[in-house]
C-alpha cells in the first residue's frame, strides 16, 4: 500500500511562516501515527520567492515541499492561487489536507474544497485518525455549545482548518526535507486576472498588546459598555499590561474594533489570566476564552453564565470594582 | 453606470442569544433546539442591507434566495420587508441533510435557474460571511466556485458601479483592498453596515411582494449526485458537549476586599501589579 500523505496549506507573510502553519504542521506529526504504515507530512507553500520561508520549513516537522513559485503568486488571491492549489493536489493525490481558519484559510481551503467536489471540516479544535483510517474533525456548533464530529469517509482528500492557538507548535530538529518544485504556468496562462485584483493590504497596529501575545486580557462586556467604563478598561489595560478584549454589544456600541471581539466569529485567546468585567458568558463567547489558564470575573449577577466558566468570581456591579481597581493600581 | 441585479442569500438559523438552551438528546443523540426561536442570521441582514445601498445609488433590483423549510417565510418577508423585491425559498426534502458543499450547489443551481428563466443576470451575490449555527464560513466562496466566479469573503467596505467592485476585506493584521470585475460573489462582515429598521407599514406592505417556492422538481437542471445527504461528502459522527467547565470560587467582601483579592490573584498568576 501506498504511504499516506497528509498536506498542510503553509500561510507567509514576508518570508515568514504563520504560526499557524506550523501548529498545523505538528499537529499532522502527531496524528500520521494514527496510519498503521504512517503517514509523509507535506507542507504545500505558494509565492514568488519562497527562499526564506523554505528554510524555516525545514524545521517543522515536514518531510516535504511542494514549493509554487511565481511571479503572479505574490499577491495573493482566490482567483489564482485555488486553480493551482486544486491542480496540484488532483496531481499528487493527498489524503488528508489542512488549512488554517484564517482570512485566506477560510477562503482557499472550502474553494479547493469544492472543485474537488470534497468535503472540508471548519474550525475544527481537535483532529484524529480513526481505526478505519478517517480522519475525524471535532466541530464546534451553536457557537460551541456542541461539538460534532465531522468525518470525510468516500472522498479524498479529507480536508479541515483550524484556528491559530488551537495545536501546540512542536520544535523539530533541523531535518532532511525534499522540495519539488511544480510548474503551474499552464494554469496561471488560463485565468483572466484582470477580474480580480488584490491591489494592497493595510497593516492595522492595534490599540496597545495585541490579544495573542498578552499574558493578562481584560475584556470588558455589555456591563461596561459605557464610555466612563470603558477608559478605566483601556487605562487598566495600559498600566498592566494587559490586552483590551470585548463581546459583541461592546463593539456594537462603537467602543471597541472587531478585532478585539472574542468569541467564534472573533478571536480565540489563550493567556495566563483573562479578566472579565460585565461578560454574561453567552456560549459564543466562551468559545474563545475557555482554554485560558485563569479566568477572573465580575458580574452583577449572581446566576451569570460566564461563572461557570470561572476560577474566581466576583458578584458585584462590574463598573465599581472596574473603578476601584483602575483607582488602586498604577 | 448601470442598474444592477444583486442576488443575496440569506439563512435562518436558530437565534444565537438563546444557543445556551441547545443541548443533546441523550438517548436519540442528535440535537436539541429547545424551542430556540428561529431568526434571519443576523450577518445576512447586513448583506440585504448592503445590497438596497447598492440598488439605491446605481439602481436595479435585489433578489433573496433562501435554502430552509417553508415554515421559514415569515422571517424571510422581513426582509422583503426591509426592501427587497422578491425573494425564492429553495426548499424540497430532497435538499434536506445537505452539508456545505450540497447547500452551497443548490443555492448556486437556483440562482443560475431564476436567472435563465427570467432572462436577468445576477451581477452581484452577497451572502453573510458566516452563518451563528453551524460558522463553517464556507458556503461565499463555494457559491462562488459553482458559479466560477470572482469571489471575496469577509468583505467590510464595498463599492460598485455596473461594471467593476472596489472591496475592503479583514486580514489578521489589518485589510486587503481588491478591485474586480462583475458579476462576483461576497460574504459581508458585520461591520460593512447597520441594517436598517422596517416600519411596520412596510411589514404590511411586503405581503404583496414576490415570494417562490423553488423545488428539486422547478429545477430540472441540478443534478442529484451532488444534493442532499447523498451528495454531502461530509457526514456527522458523534455529538458531544464539552466539559469546560471550571470550579469557580466566590469571592465575598467588601468592594476594596474583592479589589485586593483580585490583585492578590493576578500577582500569584504571575501578572506584574504596581498598587498605588
Amino acid at each position: 500500500m501506498m504511504e499516506k500523505k497528509i498536506w498542510v496549506y503553509i500561510e507567509h507573510h514576508n518570508g515568514k511562516v504563520e504560526p499557524v502553519s506550523l501548529e498545523l504542521l505538528s499537529k499532522a506529526t502527531d496524528i500520521a501515527g494514527g496510519y498503521k504504515d504512517g503517514a509523509s507530512v507535506e507542507a504545500v507553500i505558494l509565492g514568488d520567492d519562497l527562499q526564506d520561508a523554505l528554510a524555516e520549513l525545514a524545521t517543522s516537522g515536514a518531510n516535504s515541499i511542494y514549493a509554487i513559485e511565481n511571479k503572479c503568486l505574490k499577491e495573493y488571491s482566490p482567483w489564482t492561487y485555488v486553480p493551482v492549489i486544486t491542480q496540484v493536489v488532483t496531481k499528487h493525490k493527498p489524503d488528508l489536507f489542512l488549512f488554517g481558519a484564517t482570512a485566506m484559510g477560510n477562503v482557499v481551503g472550502p474553494s479547493v474544497a469544492a472543485r474537488l467536489k470534497t468535503g472540508m471540516a471548519a474550525h475544527c479544535i481537535d483532529l484524529h485518525i480513526n481505526p478505519q483510517e478517517q480522519m475525524v474533525a471535532n466541530v464546534p456548533a451553536f457557537g460551541g455549545k456542541v461539538i460534532s464530529e465531522i468525518l470525510c469517509p468516500d472522498n479524498l482528500p479529507q480536508m479541515a482548518s483550524t484556528k491559530p492557538g488551537i495545536f501546540e507548535k512542536k520544535s523539530f530538529d533541523q531535518h532532511e526535507v525534499k522540495v519539488i518544485k511544480e510548474d503551474i504556468s499552464e494554469v496561471l496562462e488560463q485565468i483572466d486576472l484582470s477580474k480580480l485584483k488584490h491591489i494592497t493590504d493595510v497593516e492595522v497596529t492595534p490599540e496597545g498588546v495585541g490579544l495573542n501575545k498578552a499574558e493578562l486580557v481584560i475584556c470588558g462586556g455589555f456591563g461596561v459598555a459605557v464610555e466612563k467604563d470603558w477608559k478605566h478598561i483601556r487605562n487598566l489595560a495600559q498600566k498592566l499590561g494587559a490586552a483590551v478584549a470585548c463581546t459583541r454589544p461592546v463593539v456594537d456600541s462603537g467602543l471597541a474594533k472587531e478585532n478585539q471581539m472574542i468569541g467564534t466569529s472573533g478571536c480565540s485567546v489563550k493567556p495566563k489570566v483573562y479578566l472579565g468585567f460585565g461578560v454574561s458568558g453567552a456560549t459564543h463567547h466562551v468559545c474563545g476564552m475557555n482554554t485560558t489558564g485563569y479566568v477572573i470575573t465580575v458580574n452583577r449577577d449572581k446566576a451569570a453564565n460566564i461563572f461557570k466558566y470561572s476560577d474566581l468570581c466576583i458578584v458585584d456591579d462590574a463598573d465599581k470594582i472596574l473603578a476601584s481597581l483602575d483607582e488602586a493600581v498604577k | 453606470m448601470g442598474k444592477i441585479n444583486i442576488a443575496v442569500c440569506v439563512k435562518p438559523v436558530p437565534d444565537p442569544q438563546y444557543y445556551d438552551r441547545v443541548g443533546i438528546d441523550p438517548v436519540k443523540k442528535t440535537i436539541m433546539r429547545n424551542a430556540v426561536p428561529t431568526i434571519i442570521n443576523p450577518v445576512d441582514k447586513n448583506a440585504v442591507e448592503a445590497a438596497l445601498q447598492i440598488k439605491e445609488s446605481v439602481g436595479g433590483t435585489v433578489t433573496l434566495f433562501s435554502m430552509a423549510p417553508p415554515m421559514a417565510e415569515p422571517e424571510i418577508r422581513k426582509m422583503l420587508a426591509m426592501g427587497a423585491d422578491e425573494a425564492y425559498l429553495i426548499s424540497d426534502r430532497a435538499f434536506a441533510g445537505s452539508d456545505t458543499l450540497a447547500t452551497s450547489y443548490i443555492i448556486s443551481s437556483a440562482i443560475r435557474h431564476v436567472s435563465q428563466k427570467d432572462g436577468k443576470q445576477f451581477d452581484l451575490v452577497l451572502c453573510g460571511s458566516e452563518s451563528a449555527d453551524g460558522a463553517t464560513s464556507q458556503v461565499s466562496s463555494q457559491i462562488g466556485e459553482w458559479l466560477s466566479l470572482p469571489h471575496l469573503w469577509n468583505v467590510f467596505a464595498l463599492s460598485c458601479d455596473g461594471s467593476t467592485f472596489r472591496v475592503k476585506t479583514k486580514i489578521e493584521n489589518g485589510y486587503s483592498e481588491w478591485e474586480g470585475k462583475l458579476p462576483a460573489v461576497l460574504g459581508v462582515s458585520y461591520d460593512i453596515n447597520k441594517p436598517r429598521f422596517t416600519p411596520v407599514m412596510s411589514i404590511m406592505k411586503a405581503k404583496h411582494k414576490p415570494y417562490t417556492i423553488l423545488t428539486f422538481k422547478d429545477m430540472p437542471e441540478i443534478d442529484e449526485a451532488y444534493i442532499g445527504l447523498k451528495g454531502s461528502p461530509t457526514k456527522a459522527g458523534e455529538l458531544f458537549e464539552p466539559h469546560n467547565g471550571r470550579s469557580g470560587q466566590f469571592l465575598d467582601g467588601s468592594v476594596d476586599e474583592k479589589v485586593k483579592g483580585i490583585i492578590a490573584t493576578l500577582v500569584a498568576h504571575g501578572i506584574a501589579v504596581r498598587e498605588k
